[in-house]
């Protein structure tokens, strides 16, 4: 066991694939000379060479097309764009190759291959940077999500999503990149891509988020305890596809559910919950499941993004409202 | 070998070529030497493109096909580009390569099949290293950038023959797939079929260059343009650049001067957008024609051996059509099976509830 960050687990999951696959290679800006700008790349080059961990030139579109076409010859990129607010030049390519060209060749070509960026607010950035659009891929049929809370999950679901034959959207929580540290095991492991995990079991309520929230969620639980309240918390760790039996099991058990993201509250992976939950538990609820999520708006810049972030104390006056209901 | 593009400078708009428009050779310094039996088969390679390719157009007429592009009159291109592609080269088309997929090992069964609305002829499976068409333009250009660098990578020995239209060089991706291309130095030869249209909209309106090829020098790579109704000149420009991909010299940039002949695809009329004097001026470049005269100033083809073949190439594509025909029953499998390698519980449960719906709907019956 190795404390490490999610920064630093990344890393490692990256560092064992490069280590045991060869047709593994990683690029994208920035990723190669300097390690990435937040460095989750770092001393990847010094170690595998600049024929497999390199700097691209400064191209989304072509980031995502040259993974195609790689994929399609028998590599697994594992590519990375700078933040989330950069990864729409390449749409045309996510949705109408990366997550199709199986498809439409019968399977003859697997699209194996990872594009991870990191996403998320609440660092004070410039626009672009903040957003949290994992509806988005996850609508893109072909696709799969995965957006991991802590450093253990990132370097097993990392390490799932390389060796996956589908393609993968890899999404980092940069709030916490380097805000949590855990013991993580130094050997490779992996966790399946679409299992939920249960952080805390309760009875009164269930809490579904996954990334940057879980942390937020946790911080509201202890005001929560406090309240004489049991909380259930899943963390959802795959966007799609989604773990619907963990979701229903603990609805049917609890009999309410908050739904906390970050995204834009409308048409978003919440209201995917909320439909979930509707058709697979509607008889046990005890109140209607709440979306807790952004405004429709864009991320404010830093002056006024604590008005957008979902902070503890949104989380614990959700958890009241829907218990009172 | 790329050193005579050099000869030809884009920068002064010169264009190459080797036969005139009545097969008459005017440039003999670089006439390729064929044998008598490999030109005859690559005349024989492109009178079966263009026999198929206008029975496909009939076919749809006659509402058996939905709509099919037409490669009239751009043959020389995929007929050049026929004779040296290898069965481990990759082939990235855009959709208007019709002699290339057959040369690649793609039947017309699968080409029919594909325009029948079925994707098991959308595959191509019987081309190796063949991507299926690519319909969002120049989209495709990307991969064969990505194809190449993962050759470079595993040090094969393989070359990409990436193509797209004029229109496709406005794209932002036909930019950074050359340009990555260059950097990379990729054993990629981006293939511009300049038919003059982007559907409806003519060349001039596409670009303030003087032409396409020029374009290779913002990225700093080879370029020529070259007339792409002419077999051999295409032949030679892509040969050299085979040649230079496959030692390590990295991409070029072909401008293949062309006229689509037909309509942009079935759904389209040129008569909106055209006049019939262009394509008069422009049918004296036939690319069939051209080779047929070559070939029979050279005594290796006979008029009237042609009506014959042609027969026999009809009733072959006639058989491959109603094959495809056959094959066109689609299992409701297929809207599901290919989109995920491991399929998500949720589609596998929209799979098995659509099935229930179509054992109620068949007991209604």
């Amino acid at each position: 066991m190795k404390v490490m960050t999610i920064v630093q687990a990344i890393t490692d999951a990256l560092d064992i694939k490069l280590a045991e696959d060869n047709n593994v290679i990683v690029y994208g800006e920035d990723v190669g000379v300097e390690g990435g700008v937040f460095r989750v790349t770092e001393g990847l080059q010094k170690k595998y060479g600049t024929a497999r961990v390199f700097d691209s030139p400064l191209a989304e579109s072509a980031i995502a097309g040259t993974a195609v076409g790689m994929a399609a010859a028998g590599l697994r990129p594992v590519v990375e764009m700078q933040f989330c607010g950069f990864v729409y030049p390449s749409f045309n390519q996510l949705i109408s190759h990366v997550s199709r060209l199986h498809n439409r060749s019968r399977g003859k070509y697997k699209m194996a291959m990872v594009i991870r960026f990191p996403y998320g607010g609440g660092i004070n950035a410039l626009e672009h940077h903040s957003e949290s659009m994992e509806a988005l891929y996850a609508h893109i049929p072909g696709l799969k999500v995965v957006i991991p809370s802590t450093p253990y999950d990132a370097k097993g679901l990392l390490i799932s999503a390389i060796e996956s034959d589908d393609p993968i959207i890899f999404m980092e929580p940069k709030r916490i990149y380097r805000a949590i540290k855990q013991e993580v095991p130094e050997e490779k492991f992996s966790i399946p891509i679409g299992v939920a995990k249960i952080l805390s079991t309760g009875t009164d309520l269930t809490v579904i988020a996954y990334g940057a929230m879980i942390r937020e969620v946790q911080k509201a639980m202890i005001k929560a305890k406090e309240a004489n309240l049991s909380v259930e918390l899943i963390d959802l760790r795959t966007i799609y596809p989604i773990d619907r039996d963990t979701i229903a099991k603990s609805v049917k058990k609890t009999g309410r559910a908050l739904i906390v993201t970050e995204e834009p509250t409308s048409f978003g992976t919440a209201s995917e919950l909320v439909s979930i939950i509707n058709e697979e538990a509607f008889l046990y609820l005890e109140a209607p499941p709440k979306k807790l999520a952004g405004f429709d708006t864009i991320v404010p810049l830093p002056q006024g993004e604590s008005h957008y972030i979902i902070s503890p104390e949104k989380i614990f006056y959700e958890i009241e409202r829907l218990m009172k209901f | 070998m790329i050193e005579f593009f050099k000869e030809y400078p884009p920068l002064e708009n010169k264009i190459f070529q080797v036969i005139d428009n009545h097969g008459k050779v005017i440039n003999n310094k670089w006439m390729p030497e064929f044998s008598d039996e490999v030109i005859v088969k690559a005349y024989k390679d492109m009178l079966f493109a263009r026999t198929a390719d206008l029975m496909a157009v009939s076919y749809q007429r006659q509402g058996r096909m939905y709509t099919y592009p037409p490669n009239l009159g751009q043959e020389a291109i995929s007929g050049a580009a026929g004779m040296i592609i290898r069965e481990d080269d990759w082939l990235v088309p855009a959709f208007r390569e019709l002699g290339l997929y057959l040369a690649k090992g793609a039947t017309m069964t699968d080409v029919f099949l594909n325009f029948m609305g079925n994707e098991h002829g959308t595959a191509f499976k019987t081309a190796k290293n063949t991507l299926p068409m690519s319909i969002p333009i120049a989209s495709q250009l990307i991969h064969a950038t990505g194809i190449g660098y993962a050759i470079k990578y595993k040090n094969e020995d393989q070359v990409v023959f990436a193509f797209v239209g004029d229109g496709g060089t406005s794209e932002g991706d036909f930019h950074e797939a050359v340009n990555f291309a260059g950097v990379w130095k990729v054993p990629v030869i981006f293939i511009v079929q300049n038919n003059q249209y982007a559907i409806s909209v003519p060349f001039k309106v596409q670009t303030a260059s003087v032409n396409i090829a020029v374009k290779s020098f913002a990225y700093g790579i080879p370029g020529i343009k070259v007339d792409g109704n002419d077999i051999f000149a295409m032949y030679q420009v892509l040969k050299a650049a085979h040649e230079n991909a496959r030692q390590g010299n990295g991409p070029v940039l072909i401008e293949a001067l062309t006229y689509r002949k037909g309509a942009h695809t079935t759904s389209d009329d040129p008569t909106k957008y055209r006049k019939t004097d262009e394509e008069e001026v422009w049918s004296k470049t036939d690319p069939v024609n051209r080779l047929k005269y070559y070939l029979i100033s050279k005594n290796l083809w006979k008029e009237e051996d042609e009506p014959k073949l042609l027969l026999q190439y009809k009733k072959e594509i006639d058989r491959q059509f109603e094959e495809a025909e056959k094959l066109c029953l689609y299992n409701v499998d297929d809207v599901f099976d290919y989109m995920y390698v491991d399929m998500p519980e949720d589609l596998k449960n929209q799979k098995m509830e659509y099935k229930k719906f179509l054992t109620w709907k068949e007991a209604q019956k």
